[in-house]
């Protein structure tokens, strides 16, 4: 067993060459077999080896467990080595740690043996040495015991001058790449790699050594002098050299772009020099007669990291360099072997990211779209694909987007023609990007016919898209609600809720569609079997605008109302209610089927419903349908009010789906759109959210469903939903994560109030609700955000919602369901006792996974001081003598101050009340003043607290003025409150 | 790159470098999933895929596919010549590589692996260069293994 290495024989199936073909060979087995020398070393001896020579009953693929009883075998032997008291000489220790790490690539676990292996490390023998070093990259984790002694082991290779030495330790760094490691090494790897005396071998494992760690601990890698010289590793004579650090200053420049600046020029020069030379010039970094392409790309993709250069003369030089490029692909091939085709269009296609980085030169665009339009019918399927997907960043360019869109019929026949459903998601994404409204009403088309046939896994995508293209571009909204219609009569099961809400909405919202929306869900909902969410669009529709088609005997009121109950028993919960809410706008809208909705409401089927959602309905709107008159049920059934402008979220769907890109300018354009429209509507989102999402049980229909905000008269259904968000409160074992901006843009709002939307994002939405419960229980209470999630599908694990430790406030957690359901919110309780009075505010920190990273996001919790008021009532002449025993100085704070808003009375009043104090009438002798009492609860002392706000009308309107004075039993106590009554008029 | 994995047709991992740090619980998820998806796909179909947030590039070579994982910006084309430049590396090496090759000799497969890529990034395109710095190390572990059952070898090198 000298020094043949394959000391471990192994089973394997079947095994034929590498790029030759399987046929003709007989496929054999070998066995899996310890200390066996194998007794041949080229195949054709292995193959003439009878099988018998092997010991059969370790057969893999006969059984598997004979393979982990043999494996369990070797390992007990191999831990029974270890553990003996003979030490182990090199060469054993090399040959069972080797085993070790064969038994764990095989797929089995190991969890011993490092020890040697990390002996292996210090020994003097090269195998020994490179053994233990392979042994470590591939299974030491970080937080191993024994990382010490490897980053000693290291050190000293490092230090060792030998260059075979220095490149294991250097591999060993990048393969590992822990923080540990680069706490040990990050100032040791940018010496070696900058020091004039190091091989070349050496830098470049240097170079990528340095930008695996800068990738993984980026905080620790101090610049400094050395990175200039890295720079000028782009001048270096030895490609490999240059290879090497070209990635290296790729990953720095993106993070200091102003520290590598100079690197541009560098980089154009070397680029230049590798596009002009003749193809033998560079020796052994030609491929394929392809000059140095792993350079080329690495340095165009270098230059994307920056702007066009500005010095004339560079930028001349890069451009005659993409336009070299360019030319070259014209050229007739050198090779007819795919490796030079590959090697060449690598170096265009990365050419052509760069030409559309810059984005500032329309020949080179232009000429860029027409060799990619080539490629769309070119006969190797990758660059077709490539083509495509290039070819969506150049349709948003606005020098490109025209010649992109010549391209149209190419794509739209790659939609139907290509094989590979890759190819064809590459081209829907095409036709997504190359859509304008030239061409719309075409690309639906297109779009809606491929998704007959398309393969599930895009078809969802596909209907977002659909969606979003029939809603930007719709001319007139009948072509869009035709659009919707088909993609659910099509697509049903991939529409999702943010798809059929956004038709709702935008029916609501435009008077001239509605009578045809009504027209076309009726005739639609004809046919014998719809889709459920066709029923729910239906549903919706008919009950809103129902009587708009009314006139028409075909469609009068009880053929519609049968309609819609005849698809109800087919029809899941949530639907059924929603057809509920539809019957109850029905009786609203004709009061002649009243009686015939009463007698389906009051069947034993609705009222006795398993489903407490169904029955609470039925029955809420029989009794109301029964005592409300006419005119109530006309006010509570109302139409409802438009929606406010917002992003749709459906595109917010898209863009998670997809990341960015393709949809970011349809974003842009969307974001313009929905400023114009709303602006002043935005305080009305926020108020009527509240409804909504923080107090969903005593909402009259619950579950903040759409069905829900339809009798609550202006609340936008979309904001609260379905959401399959997984929400983990640990409140106990919380990592504190340091918040990194709080965001208080709501904090001034929640002074006065104690109820309403807190925050909101496209995740998600926290309302706080909160209340101060009589003297004894100190604090505040039923403080819960409710945190739904809009779009759905991509906040995948834990959500946390903490409060952050505060020294005068006692916080107190209510342990929440840990998990909470697709739709549901989390609710989470804080019991807060006050102290002693404070002025900083705590902060809420709401952790949750979405798409794959941890989202933080710290808010400033309204709880301020004077949510700890208990009001009280007292006399004109009670407050008089209070005022004048608060006469101290300290104790008396006054401010006066301009006005914010308008002057109103009842406003402020409401204000006075919000703020916690009671608000006493008739006790100033001005009767446009305004006072308050009122006691601050702490658990240490009582503050007793009178305010006096005192308005003054006789200043101009545009300038009118308060003065606001405060005398409380304590300093501190006035000042506070002070600050922030003053804030809110 | 993030990954490369060598699996042969029957599924069997034969080769893993991982250039993310990630645990093994998730890398033995990403490999099924991967493995599965890969060798579900028709020959003539092409060498990239999405597949979660990042682009796979893989190519297959007799009986072993050669799979790797690129970020977004990457580029798929100069991938899939660096999965073929690794095929000539062990090529050369071995002598018409086979799979047996690569499992015999795992260990020096990787050492290969590491003198071209490195980081997850091209460190030495040139093959005469990956293969001298490997050769060099064989000649080293020659000279020693002569000297094996001597004496405490110090005078290595």
């Amino acid at each position: 067993m000298s020094n043949s290495f394959p000391v471990l024989c192994i089973v394997i199936l079947v095994m034929d060459t590498i790029r030759r073909d399987l046929e003709g060979r007989v496929p054999w087995t070998l066995l899996y077999v310890n200390n066996v020398k194998l007794p041949f070393t080229t195949q054709e001896e292995l193959q003439r080896q009878p099988v018998s020579v092997f010991l059969y009953e370790y057969m893999l693929g006969k059984s598997k467990e004979a393979e982990i009883k043999r494996i369990n075998k070797e390992l007990a032997n191999i831990r029974s080595k270890f553990k003996g008291d003979k030490a182990l000489d090199g060469y054993s220790k090399k040959k069972y740690v080797c085993k070790l790490l064969f038994i764990f690539l095989l797929g089995h676990d190991i969890d011993f043996g490092h020890m040697e292996a990390v002996n292996l490390l210090s020994s003097n023998k090269y195998t020994e040495k490179q053994i233990g070093y392979l042994f470590i990259s591939v299974l030491v984790n970080s937080n191993s015991d024994l990382i010490r002694l490897i980053n000693n082991a290291i050190k000293n290779d490092l230090s060792s001058r030998n260059p075979t030495f220095m490149n294991l330790a250097l591999h060993c760094i990048a393969n590992v790449g822990s923080r540990e490691m680069a706490e040990a090494f990050a100032a040791e790897v940018p010496r070696i790699l900058v020091a004039g005396d190091t091989m070349d071998s050496v830098k470049q494992s240097a170079a990528l050594c340095l930008l695996r760690l800068n990738r993984t601990s980026p905080d620790l890698i101090p610049m400094g002098e050395w990175t200039s010289r890295v720079v000028h590793l782009l001048n270096d004579q030895h490609l490999g050299v240059v290879t090497a650090a070209t990635s290296l200053i790729i990953t720095l420049a993106q993070k200091n772009p102003d520290d590598f600046k100079t690197s541009v020029s560098l980089a154009v020069a070397r680029l230049s020099r590798i596009v002009t030379s003749a193809s033998t010039d560079l020796q052994d970094y030609t491929y394929y007669f392809v000059a140095a392409p792993w350079l080329s790309v690495k340095l165009l993709r270098l230059l994307q990291c920056y702007p066009p250069p500005e010095d004339a003369a560079i930028r001349g030089r890069l451009t005659e360099c993409l336009e070299t490029i360019l030319n070259k692909a014209q050229e007739p091939p050198k090779s007819k072997k795919v490796q030079h085709s590959n090697a060449k269009n690598a170096v265009l296609f990365e050419a052509i990211s760069l030409i559309i980085h810059h984005d500032s030169e329309p020949t080179l665009l232009v000429r860029a779209c027409n060799q990619l339009g080539q490629f769309l019918q070119h006969r190797e399927t990758n660059l077709r694909y490539l083509a495509l997907e290039s070819m969506c960043m150049l349709a948003s360019s606005e020098f490109s987007h025209e010649a992109v869109k010549t391209h149209i019929e190419t794509v739209i026949n790659a939609l139907k023609t290509e094989r590979d459903v890759s190819v064809r998601q590459r081209a829907v994404d095409l036709l997504y990007a190359m859509c304008d409204r030239s061409n719309a009403k075409q690309i639906v088309a297109e779009m809606l016919s491929y998704l007959e046939t398309a393969d599930y896994s895009i078809r969802e995508e596909i209907v977002l898209k659909v969606a979003i293209l029939a809603e930007k571009y719709a001319v007139d909204y009948t072509w869009y609600v035709d659009t919707i219609l088909n993609l659910i009569r099509i697509a049903g099961d991939y529409v999702s809720e943010e798809v059929w809400y956004r038709v709702i909405q935008i029916v609501i919202n435009r008077d001239d569609v509605q009578g045809y929306a009504a027209k076309t869900v009726f005739e639609a909902l004809q046919a014998p079997a719809c889709h459920e969410n066709l029923v729910k669009v239906g549903g919706y529709i008919l009950g809103e605008f129902g009587n708009l088609i009314a006139g028409d005997p075909r469609s009068s009121p009880l053929i519609q109302f049968n309609l819609l109950h005849s698809k109800f028993h087919l029809c899941s919960v949530p639907t059924r209610a929603l057809l509920l809410s539809a019957y109850v706008k029905f009786i609203n809208l004709f009061p002649e089927v009243k009686g015939t909705i009463q007698e389906v409401l009051r069947a034993d089927s609705q009222l006795r419903n398993a489903d407490v959602e169904l029955q609470q309905r039925a029955v809420e709107y029989l009794r109301l349908s029964c005592i409300a008159s006419t005119d109530i049920l006309a006010t509570v059934l109302e139409e409802m009010p438009p929606f406010p402008e917002r992003e749709s979220s459906i595109l917010a769907k898209l863009k998670k789906k997809k990341g960015s890109g393709t949809v970011s300018d349809m974003e842009d354009s969307r974001k313009e759109r929905s400023t114009n429209v709303n602006g002043s509507n935005d305080h009305i989102v926020a108020n009527t959210n509240v409804k909504v999402t923080t107090s969903p049980s005593s909402d009259l229909l619950g579950l903040g469903h759409t069905q829900a905000a339809a009798l609550n008269s202006a609340s936008p259904p979309v904001t609260s939903n379905a959401a399959s968000l997984l929400v983990d409160v640990f409140t106990e074992s919380l990592p504190v994560v340091p918040p990194t901006s709080i965001i208080e843009e709501n904090f001034s709002r929640f002074v006065c109030k104690n109820n309403g939307v807190l925050y909101e994002n496209q995740l998600l939405q926290i309302g706080l609700k909160s209340e101060f419960r009589q003297n004894l229980v100190i604090g505040l209470s039923g403080v819960f955000p409710g945190v739904s999630v809009q779009s759905c599908f991509y906040v995948t694990a834990a959500s946390i919602v903490s409060l952050m430790a505060h020294s005068q406030l006692n916080i107190h957690t209510t342990p929440a369901d840990p998990v909470v359901d697709g739709g549901a919110q989390l609710q989470q309780v804080f019991n807060i006792e006050c102290l002693l009075d404070f002025v900083e505010a705590p902060v809420l920190s709401v952790h949750f996974r979405y798409g794959g990273s941890m989202q933080n996001i710290s808010i400033r919790l309204p709880i301020t001081l004077n949510k700890f008021f208990q009001p009280t009532e007292m006399t004109s002449q009670e407050f008089f003598q209070r005022w004048k025993q608060l006469g101290a100085p300290q104790q008396e704070v006054q401010k006066i101050f301009k006005a914010k808003h308008s002057m109103d009375t009842e406003v402020t009043k409401a204000k006075i009340i919000g703020f916690g104090t009671a608000l006493l009438d008739g006790v100033d002798p001005n009767p446009s003043n305004f006072v308050g009492a009122g006691v601050i609860h702490t658990k240490t002392i009582q503050v007793g607290c009178l305010l006096r706000l005192e308005p003054n009308t006789q200043a101009q309107a545009s300038c009118s003025m308060y003065r606001l004075t405060l005398r409380t039993s304590r300093d501190t106590v006035s000042q506070r409150l002070c600050d922030l009554l003053s804030d809110q008029f | 790159m993030q990954f490369m994995l060598l699996f042969s047709r029957q599924g069997k991992l034969r080769l893993q470098k991982w250039y993310v740090p990630l645990s093994d619980k998730e890398k033995k998820k990403i490999t099924r999933e991967l493995v599965q998806t890969v060798l579900a796909r028709k020959p003539k179909m092409c060498s990239f895929l999405e597949w979660r947030d990042l682009k796979i590039v893989y190519k297959r070579y007799a009986s072993l596919y050669f799979c790797c994982a690129i970020e977004d910006q990457d580029n798929e084309l100069i991938t899939l010549e660096i999965i073929h430049r690794y095929v000539e590396l062990l090529d050369k090496y071995f002598g018409s590589v086979c799979e047996l090759d690569i499992i015999f000799n795992f260990e020096k497969a990787y050492f290969i692996l590491d003198e071209f890529l490195l980081g997850g990034e091209a460190q030495e395109t040139s093959k005469k260069n990956v293969l001298k710095a490997i050769e060099q190390a064989d000649l080293l572990q020659e000279s020693q293994t002569e000297d094996w059952g001597g004496l405490a070898n110090d005078e290595i090198l």
